[in-house]
């Protein structure tokens, strides 16, 4: 795509941020791809490898490298993360590790806001919207769940959490998060 | 009178004044008084008045089980009715007003119900509003609204916010006295995740009010270090201010956390509500005492003796100078001797019991107090305050042997364990002939999703009442919940100095061959006006379950839910039913155990985030431009984009004609796009849609109608082959959800083995509807891609770019008119309509809303689904048989359509409607017909389900069903209209405008 075509490409809030106990910030726009295959079919691997290049993740885990990332999101649908710009390349290598196999691939990075929650007290923005349970919830665990009465998807991300939600519920969850971070209202 | 002592006080701190007012008047307390304990310590006894008497109320308890000292605390935005002062902190600049009162709380009108009880009976509302009919409505009703609740509800909007938390533990402890902490310091130790909380402000509970002796020393200095070690254990968790409102199905616990009451305006938040998920439960939550029956009972001035105590012990405030002490166990003697040991005076202690031999009673007589055994109070004297009490044999009829002058009564008619929580998910109780109360049946507890045990009811909850048991009970508690939860535990127990008491007697009414007379002044419900002779009334009018007694005396039914009166009320029916207690059981415990702030229940969901509300990537600049939106599902789209000086109406009139004439652009975002692929999602969507979807070749599209499996009409749009295994599916803006879900539902339960993924792509791409004459004209000058009648035909697509927009353009109308809709990715969708308003500036481009939308498709005869269907309409109720395969074996809804109450030829069907004079059909209009149905209503033969003004055609238009449907064309039929009246309309056919199609054929 040209520079003129890539400088219409808007995040829903354009980048918004929030300082609270925890800083909230809407970043983004972030490539996405939602692969949907079977565990047992032959090519995935070498599909998620050749898009991200980690392995395919394990139940309820996701798989980092770098700046790009594999989710598992159900037990026939991956959740692959990269720059923005990489999708339609993607789309290509998904297709022919894939070829002749039942799957699909559609990219849904404008489908969904992105926001990272950062602080040691990241957690507590979550755990006051989200029913998981954090003192169990691993380092390389993905969530999917509920941000208060929209679905949302998080991970941790260094000191704190990468959190997607749909496009549409951007402000909805932008609201929901800075209410909780809101200073004084730490839970210890 | 009540006043501060001049010594003691555990929990108040004598440096720090705190200034407050009672009804408008100044005040003084301390730091660390509850609200009640600062205004006893003022001599402000009298605190509101009772919901159907007007009887004066005073404070009566010292914690959540207050039945009368509800207040309302604060002003305007933070105005809160019904607040019970015992559970309310004092702090600086507190405003509190009493309730239920007119003009004042000393001078009140409504007391003259008080002198009319006799005709305010049990059942008074039952018996009196029955008849006549009509003065319901408009005699009793209004009255008995105005009178009804205590507090004000408030005008203002709340001022503070609010919020909820997860989260999660192996073991909870609900309440922080000794056998809770005995509990919590034994689950602690085991490594098991130990959440507890507390309602109070403080740790420990009744024991250091009491006097325990734990582990030979006062039991303050055992609370203090137990609640140091937890907080030196990382596995515990400890809450105080946080009161277990609720226990629910596996595990689940509501609890409700005051963060800043006390300091309101800080910016945190007033309350919080705890979400609590708990492999186990402890229920350390301790016990209530039970007042007794006797004649004048609810003045104020009469209260429990142990909280009696607790004020003198905690907050060094005397509720009066002699206080008599009534009784039927040997707790009691203890309030007798810590009132003595402050210096104040105890004229009597008044036990019903004929025989007195305890210790307690022994150490009370030898301090000097006058025993009374096997006497009674036959009547409390005084008015707005205690003066004094008269004596009688408990074993008589009341008549006085003397008169004893006293300001204060402290009452004690025994203990129940607070068993709320234990009963909220099932747990049973059984009664306990010892000690006169209900306690939980360890046999028949709450149970998990394993079937197992999940809540262990401990110390004073559990029915063991002396110090030494509770801390045992609480160390094996504590043990097994953590056992249940895969810890090991040893269930070591601190040792309580032994405290040995006499048995206590049940006595239900003092004295026991009271008179109607004394019956009636004896308070069961302080609240609600609830006295012996109204349940003994209800057991004599038949109402022998107490599940009835209660609806109809109200007896436990104010905002204490009857934590006082409920023993003592089903001790009173089951005497006069002559049955035992337990035949009698008890009422239904519900959550939460003490009223729970609206507030906190609502949590984060107010203002903005009230809900979720979608926005399309153009929505702000649809508010920019003064849409007036309507909600559509969770969306809110653009109804219209009135102009200065422009009704919604005009505005509506004028993007139609615009669209029409010019060039119109929607915004079509919240379209549902679903991407079915797969070697047989030809196949799946052939079952799903009643057309034939499978043979759709590569770069067409075709409209498609879905039924439920009861053949009615479901969702309705546009599927798009995108390739050879590829097709897209366009639903409804609301049904984008369901209808992805409910394909999931097929292919995940029923037909799992068939090769199809479904993805929702709604929200990927923003789309743009470009309609009107002048459609082509703005898409070439944009350019990129052929947009041409020969290369892109209508019900077809294509992939491109549009001013270098990637971009892929369909060739459909729901207007009639020339139509592309283009979908653009979302992040690129703003900037695609602005230069789609730029680029269509010379051509008359205006963006038009939903209204107009609906307006064109309905002059198209267009069906909508919400308008024409509801949930029960098939398709070919709407002549849409076309879209219905002949051919296929089966669809969704197939076998459905053919039962014979659908396939009857006697079913409404869609025609057009024009009324003969111009004017619009109203919306909800039905067409009678003659005679009148079993029921003795009108016969009718149809209803209209769209009607609109059409601009373009200039007079009213409508749609709707009528039995016949198009075989009664040129019938003239009568709509009726909302005034009684009817309109006459003509059946017309429903397509009004460019019935041929010359307008989309260019």
């Amino acid at each position: 795509m040209s520079d003129a075509v890539n400088a219409r490409i808007v995040s829903p809030l354009g980048q918004a941020a929030f300082d609270g106990f925890a800083k909230v910030r809407e970043v983004g726009p972030l490539g996405m791809i939602s692969l949907r295959a079977k565990a047992d079919v032959p090519g995935l691997a070498e599909a998620i490898m050749a898009v991200v290049g980690t392995p395919v993740p394990a139940v309820r885990q996701i798989e980092t490298a770098g700046e790009r990332a594999a989710g598992w999101m159900s037990p026939d649908e991956y959740l692959l993360i990269m720059p923005y710009g990489e999708t339609d390349a993607a789309l290509v290598k998904i297709a022919a590790a894939l070829k002749g196999q039942h799957h699909l691939a559609v990219t849904l990075s404008d489908a969904r806001a992105v926001f990272r929650i950062e602080g040691a007290r990241a957690d507590q923005v979550l755990a006051k919207l989200s029913p998981v349970d954090f003192a169990t919830m691993g380092a390389t665990e993905l969530r999917r769940t509920r941000a208060a009465q929209v679905a949302a998807a998080f991970w941790r991300d260094g000191d704190g959490f990468m959190l997607v939600c749909f496009r549409s519920v951007a402000g909805y969850v932008m609201g929901l998060l800075s209410h909780s971070a809101a200073p004084g209202s730490e839970l210890d | 009178m009540s006043t501060r002592l001049s010594k003691g006080g555990r929990l108040i701190d004598r440096s720090a004044s705190q200034e407050f007012s009672f009804n408008g008047k100044k005040l003084r307390g301390l730091k660390g008084d509850s609200l009640a304990a600062a205004l006893l310590a003022n001599d402000q006894m009298l605190l509101g008045r009772s919901f159907k008497y007007h009887r004066p109320r005073g404070i009566v308890a010292a914690g959540p089980e207050e039945p009368n000292a509800i207040v309302g605390l604060g002003r305007d935005g933070r105005f809160e009715p019904n607040q019970r002062v015992t559970t309310t902190e004092l702090f600086d600049g507190l405003e509190a007003a009493s309730q239920n009162h007119w003009p004042s709380l000393e001078f009140d009108v409504g007391v003259i119900n008080n002198s009319l009880a006799r005709f305010l009976p049990g059942g008074f509302y039952y018996k009196t509003f029955m008849w006549p009919r009509a003065a319901w409505k408009h005699l009793f009703e209004p009255i008995i609204r105005r009178s009804a609740g205590l507090g004000k509800a408030p005008t203002a909007r709340d001022a503070d916010r609010y919020e909820h938390t997860y989260s999660f533990c192996d073991v909870l402890i609900l309440g922080g006295g000794i056998a809770g902490l005995q509990a919590a310091l034994v689950a602690g130790a085991s490594g098991a995740r130990v959440m507890l909380l507390e309602q109070a402000a403080h740790w420990g509970g009744r024991a250091p009010v009491d006097g325990d002796v734990i582990e030979g020393a006062p039991a303050d200095v055992w609370i203090n270090n137990a609640v140091q070690t937890l907080a030196a254990l990382e596995n515990v968790t400890m809450k105080l201010r946080t009161m277990g409102a609720g226990v629910y199905d596996h595990g689940y616990v509501l609890a409700e956390e005051k963060v800043a009451d006390t300091t309101p305006g800080d910016g945190r938040p007033k309350k919080r509500l705890w979400r609590i998920r708990a492999k186990q439960i402890v229920t350390a939550t301790g016990a209530i005492e039970r007042p007794l029956s006797f004649a004048g009972n609810d003045i104020p001035g009469v209260m429990l003796a142990g909280s009696v105590r607790e004020y003198v012990v905690n907050y060094a405030v005397s509720p009066g100078d002699r206080t008599v002490v009534v009784t039927n166990n040997d707790d009691a003697y203890r309030t007798a001797i810590a009132l003595v040991q402050a210096g104040l005076s105890v004229p009597c202690i008044i036990d019903a019991r004929s025989t007195v031999t305890g210790d307690l009673p022994a150490k009370a007589r030898a301090m000097g107090i006058r025993v009374e055994a096997g006497k009674a109070i036959a009547k409390v004297k005084g008015g707005k305050r205690v003066t004094g009490v008269s004596l009688c044999a408990q074993a008589g009829q009341g008549a006085v042997l003397e008169e004893i002058s006293c300001d204060a009564v402290a009452m004690s008619g025994g203990w129940s364990p607070v068993v709320h929580l234990w009963s909220h998910c099932g747990g049973k109780l059984i009664w306990d002939k010892t000690h006169a109360h209900f306690r939980p049946d360890a046999a028949r507890p709450p149970t998990g999703a394993d079937g197992l045990a999940m809540v262990v009811p401990v110390g004073n909850a559990n029915g063991m009442m002396t110090a030494a048991d509770a801390l045992v009970c609480g160390a094996k508690g504590g043990a097994a919940a953590a056992q249940a939860a895969g810890f090991s535990a040893e269930a070591k127990a601190a040792v309580a100095d032994a405290a040995p008491e006499a048995d206590m007697e049940a006595v239900w009414i003092m004295p026991q061959g009271a008179g109607d007379a004394l019956k009636a002044k004896m308070w069961l419900d302080y609240q609600n006006d609830v006295k012996v002779s109204d349940v003994q009334l209800a057991a004599r009018e038949g109402y022998t379950s107490v599940e009835h007694t209660k609806r109809y005396t109200t007896l436990g039914m104010a905002t204490d839910q009857g934590k006082l009166s409920n023993i003592n009320g089903l001790a009173v029916l089951a005497d006069a039913l002559h049955e035992e207690i337990p035949q009698v059981g008890t009422t239904t415990f519900r959550p939460p155990y003490a009223p729970v702030t609206l507030g906190a229940l609502a949590g984060e969901s107010r203002g903005d985030i009230f809900q979720p509300l979608r926005k399309t990537p153009m929505h702000a600049w649809h508010e920019k431009n003064h849409a007036y939106f309507e909600p559509v599902g969770l969306w809110r789209r653009p109804y219209t984009f009135p102009r200065p000086g422009e009704n919604h109406e005009q505005a509506v009139h004028r993007e139609v004609i615009n669209t029409r004439t010019n060039l119109g652009l929607l915004d079509a975002s919240t379209l549902g796009k679903i991407v079915v692929k797969g070697p047989d999602a030809g196949r799946f969507l052939d079952m799903l849609y009643t057309g034939v979807m499978s043979t759709l070749p590569v770069g067409k599209c075709r409209y498609g109608l879905m039924c439920n499996e009861q053949g009615f009409l479901s969702d309705d749009g546009v599927v798009a082959r995108i390739d050879e295994d590829t097709w897209l599916c366009h639903t409804t803006s609301g049904g984008a959800d369901r209808i992805h879900a409910w394909m999931e539902d097929w292919l995940q339960c029923e037909w799992w083995d068939w090769q199809v993924y479904t993805a929702n792509v709604t929200e990927q791409l923003a789309q743009v509807a470009v309609v009107g004459p002048n459609a082509r004209k703005v898409l070439e000058k944009l350019g990129g891609m052929d947009v041409s009648k020969e290369t892109l035909p209508f019900m077809q697509w294509a992939d491109g770019t549009l001013g270098g927009f990637p971009a892929r353009v369909y060739r459909i109308s729901f207007s009639g008119e020339l139509s592309y809709e283009v979908a653009v990715p979302a992040s690129m969708g703003l900037a695609f309509w602005e230069a789609l308003h730029a680029a269509g500036a010379e051509f008359g481009a205006m963006p038009y809303g939903t209204e107009a939308l609906h307006i064109m498709r309905a002059e198209k005869g267009f069906i909508m689904i919400g308008d024409e269907t509801d949930g029960t309409i098939i398709p070919q109720d709407l002549n849409l048989g076309w879209a219905i395969s002949k051919k296929k074996a089966d669809y969704l809804g197939k076998r459905g359509q053919e039962r014979n109450y659908l396939a009857s030829p006697d079913r409404w069907k869609l025609a057009g409607f024009e009324t003969l004079d111009g004017s619009v059909i109203q919306d909800g209009a039905y067409i009678p017909s003659a005679g009148k149905n079993a029921n003795g209503q009108g016969n009718t033969q149809g209803r209209v389900t769209s009607t609109y003004h059409s601009p373009t055609l200039k007079k009213g238009i409508a749609m709707g069903l009528i039995k016949g449907g198009l075989d009664r064309i040129g019938d003239v039929v009568e709509f009726t209209t909302i005034t009684g009246g009817t309109v006459k309309a003509k059946v017309v056919d429903p397509v009004f405008y460019d019935k041929d199609g010359e307008k989309n054929n260019v």
